[in-house]
């Protein structure tokens, strides 16, 4: 057999038999979907109520405030303001809204205090602040004898409904959308080459400890040797991504049957008749997700991911075996990995900041170019169509790259595996490529 | 008689460090030959070069008449000092991946596997972990997957290391057994006892250079120092003493012996040893006589110092 695919396999072999690997693979969406859920339960949990004084001096505003469960409201208009302080201080009261009795109404709006020991939530003075403005309106209104009935009526609701082109109908928070599933995948890939890229440095220095690698590259090149762990070790990755795809495709299907939406029949007329006879406007918006999320470019994103991991992962895990031939331990390895995952980090900022506000702008496709930033920012930019050219271009660059590198690392590799003892510099490395 | 390895003129530079200076030398099929030379002469990177991990940056290798290529990998074992396995590998898939590299098919390296562990009394081992065995256990399956293969040519850095004794004494069994059935051997040792015991033919290398090789015999012959060991049991030391004078220089020496003799050591000069016992039985009684053989320690150090 070929020995270039005999390294292959002891790669894969060795990587896939590991127990790490094995839990990773089916232990993580489980955990990533319980840390949701769980996120998602503690958001929703109530708070203990709490109880908010009021000393209206005016008298009109208290019972404006409804208690409810998150905030109970307690009128103290009559009591003493030292007093109430006091208890506040005392924490027998969350909070004391005080409104002064001040009948200008400008005024007043700018008089109103809230005092506390904590600093209240936002959502909360937002709240307070709504309710008493919208008192001060009315009043505003009734001064300059505007009728509040009319003008009530008067007011429009604009609720701007999406569709596209084809007809379909779409959902409000589509692009939200996209930018989370190009997001999650721009930031898988980085996490996928960050890890497999350090499991192809850790086999490296590996062999190097224990010192096997001599006895193998009597064998066969170490150029050989060196493909085999690269590409063996992203044999795992993808079969690793396969398998969670496949759980995620499952899940989605599950899903998509409990809201009894049929895949592939998403047509105009049966996308109305069941918005027609939608149970519940919760249940059709789900539908409407799913519908949009079937409609997604979800085959190219799925063979994209694999090939711009293949084309990042072989990029960077050149770099990555390249180090670790060069150094003796882990440890040692800090130094050269900053430099390494700088252009990762970079990648996935300008995929959340930039990628978001102008999916095809000048940065965005720029750096869906460059080899080093390419598979992240491209592949959250596919979510929002990239024309193939565009797509094909940044991947012939990705691989013309790693040619370029993986000619270079091997050279490190070669010379770095059988240097023992001393902690090479950068110049030192730059000499091994000359020898 | 042909040579398996014929080294001719290498040199090999790192940087502007020379490494092997202009070396030439030739193992004759069949021997076991010892690579001898202090730490860092240039050993392991001229075994390095046979072995195809580096190349030369002038010069040639012959294995068994043919320069040396690719496919010769599968001829050459090679058990570096460095000795190492994967660590969480079991055994078994170790070797068998390990014989597949040097080009064996999986069913002839089953086999070799099976006969090996066989032979070292290890059938049970096939499904443990290198980190499971002690070093020496670790040891005999570095010498198992260095010898599975069956090569022409056995490259072995300082084999014994890590063995204890009884275990040394079973893998030199073994690799006398080879030898025998017509493997080649290169020893690269510090260790002079085991050159001394097991090797036909010594090469010296010294700060990169080749200083000298050939049969050990040979060597020995050219060290020789025509000196003798005697002890004698004599009533007249004057007279025996003067007697010796007229012929020969002598100093006196010590030796471990039953008697309380005069011992000394003798240079024949230009006289035969016959002459010598001549002089020394009309005096006394002879109780030792036996020619100083420079050993391959002595050779080793006076070479090496005199450089």
């Amino acid at each position: 057999m070929n020995k270039l695919l005999l390294i292959i396999k002891r790669e894969f072999i060795a990587k896939v038999r590991n127990k790490s690997f094995i839990v990773m693979t089916f232990l993580s969406p489980v955990l990533f979907i319980g840390i949701g859920v769980f996120v998602g339960y503690l958001s929703q949990m109530k708070s203990e109520q709490k109880k908010i004084a009021i000393h209206d001096e005016t008298g009109k505003f208290v019972s404006k405030f409804k208690t409810d469960s998150e905030y109970k409201f307690i009128n103290l208009s009559t009591l003493d303001i030292k007093v109430i302080k006091d208890s506040i201080i005392k924490e027998h009261y969350d909070g004391l809204l005080q409104i002064p009795n001040i009948s200008n109404n400008l005024l007043l709006a700018k008089k109103i205090e809230y005092i506390s020991n904590e600093s209240p939530s936002v959502m909360f003075v937002s709240k307070l602040e709504n309710t008493i403005a919208k008192e001060l309106t009315n009043e505003n209104f009734k001064a300059q004898e505007l009728d509040t009935v009319k003008i009530n009526k008067a007011k429009a609701d604009v609720n701007i409904s999406l569709a596209k082109a084809t007809g379909e109908a779409s959902v409000k928070g589509l692009n939200e959308l996209k930018i989370g599933i190009g997001g999650a995948f721009g930031y898988l890939i980085m996490m996928f080459i960050v890890i497999y890229g350090n499991m192809v440095m850790r086999s490296v220095i590996e062999e190097k400890t224990t010192r096997i690698i001599e006895v193998i590259i009597s064998s066969v090149k170490p150029f050989q040797l060196m493909m085999g762990k690269i590409i063996g070790t992203s044999l795992a990755g993808i079969i690793q991504f396969l398998i969670w795809a496949f759980l995620g495709l499952t899940a989605l299907f599950i899903l998509s049957s409990v809201f009894g939406l049929q895949v592939g029949a998403t047509s105009g007329l049966e996308a109305e008749k069941a918005m027609k006879t939608a149970h519940a406007v919760i249940g059709s918006d789900i539908k409407l997700v799913l519908t949009e999320l079937f409609d997604l470019p979800i085959a190219t994103i799925i063979i994209a991911f694999i090939i711009y991991f293949i084309g990042g992962y072989f990029l960077y895990s050149s770099f990555y075996a390249a180090i670790g031939a060069a150094v003796d331990n882990e440890t040692d390895s800090q130094q050269f990995l900053l430099p390494i995952i700088m252009p990762l980090i970079l990648g996935v900022y300008i995929g959340f900041f930039t990628v978001m506000n102008d999916p095809h702008g000048t940065i965005a496709t720029t750096f869906s170019f460059i080899p080093l930033t390419s598979p992240i920012v491209m592949l959250m930019r596919i979510p929002f169509g990239v024309p193939w050219w565009q797509i094909m271009l940044s991947i012939l660059i990705l691989f013309g790259t790693f040619f370029l590198v993986v000619w270079f690392a091997s050279k490190i590799y070669r010379i770095g595996i059988l240097m023992y003892g001393k902690k090479p510099s950068w110049k030192e490395m730059y000499k091994w490529l000359r020898y | 008689m042909s040579s398996i390895l014929e080294v001719q003129n290498v040199v090999k530079q790192y940087g502007d460090y020379t490494a092997l200076n202009n070396v030439s030398l030739s193992v004759p099929k069949g021997s076991i030959y010892g690579l001898l030379g202090p730490n860092g002469a240039g050993k392991t990177s001229l075994i390095r070069i046979i072995n195809q991990i580096t190349m030369p940056d002038s010069g040639s290798i012959l294995l068994d008449g043919e320069p040396l290529q690719i496919n010769h990998i599968g001829h050459i074992g090679y058990m570096p000092e460095e000795r190492g396995l994967y660590k969480t590998m079991k055994v078994g898939e170790q070797c068998l991946y390990l014989a597949q590299l040097k080009g064996l098919s999986k069913t002839e390296a089953k086999k070799q596997l099976e006969y090996w562990f066989e032979k070292l009394n290890i059938q049970g081992w096939w499904n443990k972990k290198i980190q499971e065995l002690s070093k020496g256990m670790a040891q005999k399956v570095q010498f198992i997957v260095t010898v599975l293969h069956k090569p022409k040519l056995l490259i072995l850095d300082e084999p014994f290391s890590g063995f204890d004794p009884v275990n040394a004494n079973i893998i030199k069994d073994e690799i006398i057994e080879l030898n025998k059935n017509g493997t080649s051997i290169i020893f690269s040792t510090h260790r002079m006892e085991s050159v001394e015991e097991m090797c036909d033919y010594i090469a010296l290398i010294h700060k990169s250079n080749k200083l000298l090789d050939g049969k050990i015999n040979d060597i020995k012959k050219k060290f020789r120092t025509n000196t003798y060991q005697v002890g004698i049991l004599s009533t007249n030391v004057e007279g025996l003493m003067y007697d010796l004078s007229q012929k020969f220089t002598m100093k006196q020496t010590y030796f471990k012996s039953l008697n309380d003799e005069l011992k000394l050591e003798i240079n024949l000069g230009n006289h035969t040893p016959n002459e010598l016992l001549h002089t020394l039985s009309q005096r006394g009684q002879i109780t030792h006589f036996v020619e100083n053989i420079p050993t391959i320690n002595d050779i080793f150090i006076k070479t090496v110092t005199n450089q």
